[in-house]
């Protein structure tokens, strides 16, 4: 199929950006975005242009690395990373849109590559447990009601891809930290730290720069992972405790 | 194995979500307010005298314990803070997320968001105006816009209701008050992390719609029946 691409293109983090249309051709619909992406650059480089730069890596759909505002929607029309998206979403002919995640929190390196690092600095305040190392303990020695069980795994599927942020009109990053407080928060091995932990890493996402919840669910929406509201309810809930117990 | 605390000297307090317990505390509040506001209005159907009694019922509760107007006053100073609350805290938002989120996107679809989720913001201003204009209609002023008395609640009310381009506007204020409710119920309750769950979820956002039509629908009744001529002088 035949397309029309609109792609952000920005030289480096302070040059200003602006949208180019490039047209391309014999685009199949069983390639991934990404690799209709590396056919355009493969065209670029041939005729002495800048390739297009954007993020990826695993390519499928479980590192979070990809990312891409498609057509208005984060990681496009299907529920799955851009990795994960195929050209059978799309028609011969149409246009397509492509800008990099906006927030002011994910400055933009180069074209559609956001710097994402705010997201490990959340993390590096209070998104881990605490745990002996030495010899792996007895898996069964700690019981996990089921349902809590679950309800942490599903959280835990969170892949920090940042898309919540990206469809946020707040750009607020509360799913992500939703996730990560019900991930920890949920599993007995996450108590001892949990107040202490969504205290501390509510202050990094706030220090960072995003923005408050309005509870609109566009992060919901627009989640690879399907990661659902209850887990920003969750986050709120716990912050609410710390606040009562002093943090 | 002790575990030590993550941090020292976070001000949970300050944080963004601490603002947004702020609004739904002082939300709550506009809400249980509006409830028998609306109810109380309901009166102008039992006709002039049952409305002017309980008009000045309003200013004698609590008597001779308080004095007159005193609970009334209470009630006043409650929702003054609020009010300042709610708008300081709606105020430091709306420029963090501006902040948060400077440039637009060239094409942005909205998936879930409903329309009263989206116009929190200028819905407010909208209410806020709204709340101005009321308060020097009925309250402080006591404007009459058909130049009648204004010593005479249940007659303010008919000669207000009576004039269409009054009813229109209280009608248009009932329905940013109607869209401001069915988001911010859910939202409220959202925020104060009593939606853990799928159910949680579908009722808080059922109690949504139902406070707004209850609310919105509620308060409709008088201007509308006042301008039919059901409550007439
Ligand atoms: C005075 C003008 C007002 C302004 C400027 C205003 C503004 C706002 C804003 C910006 C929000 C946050 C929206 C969101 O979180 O999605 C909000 C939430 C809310 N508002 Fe208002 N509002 C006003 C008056 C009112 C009134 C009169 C009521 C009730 C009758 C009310 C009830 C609520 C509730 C319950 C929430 C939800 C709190 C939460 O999100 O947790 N507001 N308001
Ligand atoms: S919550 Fe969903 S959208 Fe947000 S970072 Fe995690 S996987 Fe991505
Ligand atoms: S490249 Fe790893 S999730 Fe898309």
């Amino acid at each position: 199929m035949k397309l029309t691409l609109k792609i952000w293109r920005q030289a480096d983090a302070s040059a200003a950006g602006a949208m180019h249309t490039y047209e391309l051709d014999g685009v199949s619909s069983d390639m991934s975005f990404l690799e209709m992406l590396d056919l355009l650059n493969e065209q670029l480089l041939t005729s002495g242009e800048e390739p297009v730069a954007f993020d990826s890596d695993c390519r499928e759909g479980i590192c979070g690395m990809c990312s891409l505002m498609i057509n208005g929607q984060a990681h496009g029309p299907e529920v799955t990373t851009t990795c994960q998206l195929h050209m059978r979403s799309f028609t011969d002919g149409d246009t397509i849109t492509i800008e990099p995640w906006r927030a002011s929190s994910f400055p933009v390196l180069k074209d559609l590559v956001v710097d994402r690092t705010a997201f490990d600095r959340i993390i590096q305040n209070g998104g881990y447990i605490s745990a002996n190392t030495g010899s792996a303990p007895e898996a069964n020695s700690v019981p996990a009601p089921r349902d809590k069980a679950m309800r942490s795994f599903n959280a835990a599927t969170c892949i920090g891809c940042g898309a919540c942020v990206a469809a946020c009109p707040n750009g607020s990053a509360s799913l992500f930290l939703g996730a990560k407080i019900t991930h920890l928060g949920e599993l007995p091995q996450g108590q001892p730290e949990r107040y202490s932990r969504v205290a501390s890493m509510v202050a990094q996402h706030d220090h960072e720069g995003f923005g408050g919840c309005t509870n609109i669910g566009e992060c919901a929406a627009a989640c690879p992972k399907e990661i659902p509201l209850d887990v920003i309810s969750q986050l709120n809930r716990d912050l609410r405790t710390a606040i009562k117990q002093g943090f | 194995m002790a575990t030590t605390d993550l941090v020292k000297g976070v001000r949970t307090t300050r944080s963004t979500i601490a603002l947004k317990l702020l609004m739904a505390a002082s939300g709550i509040v506009f809400i249980l307010f509006v409830l028998v506001h609306m109810y109380g209005n309901l009166k102008a159907f039992a006709g002039h005298d049952a409305y002017n009694e309980y008009a000045e019922h309003i200013r004698t509760i609590g008597t001779p314990i308080l004095p007159r107007t005193g609970a009334l006053w209470v009630l006043r100073v409650m929702l003054i803070v609020s009010l300042v609350a709610h708008v300081a805290a709606a105020v430091a938002l709306w420029q963090r997320a501006s902040k948060a989120r400077p440039v637009r996107y060239e094409v942005k679809r909205n998936l879930s968001s409903s329309l009263s989720s989206r116009t929190m913001r200028w819905g407010g201003i909208t209410l806020l105006l709204f709340i101005i204009w009321h308060l020097i209609n009925f309250t402080i002023g006591k404007v009459n816009v058909s130049g009648g008395a204004t010593n005479d609640p249940y007659n303010l009310l008919v000669d207000s209701f009576d004039t269409w381009w009054l009813t229109v506007i209280y009608l248009i204020a009932m329905l940013a008050l109607g869209l401001h409710l069915h988001h911010g119920t859910f939202s409220a309750l959202q925020t104060l992390g009593l939606t853990n769950t799928l159910t949680s979820r579908t009722r808080a956002r059922v109690l949504g719609w139902t406070v707004a039509i209850v609310i919105a629908g509620g308060f409709s009744l008088v201007p509308l029946f006042t301008l039919f001529g059901v409550i007439d002088k």
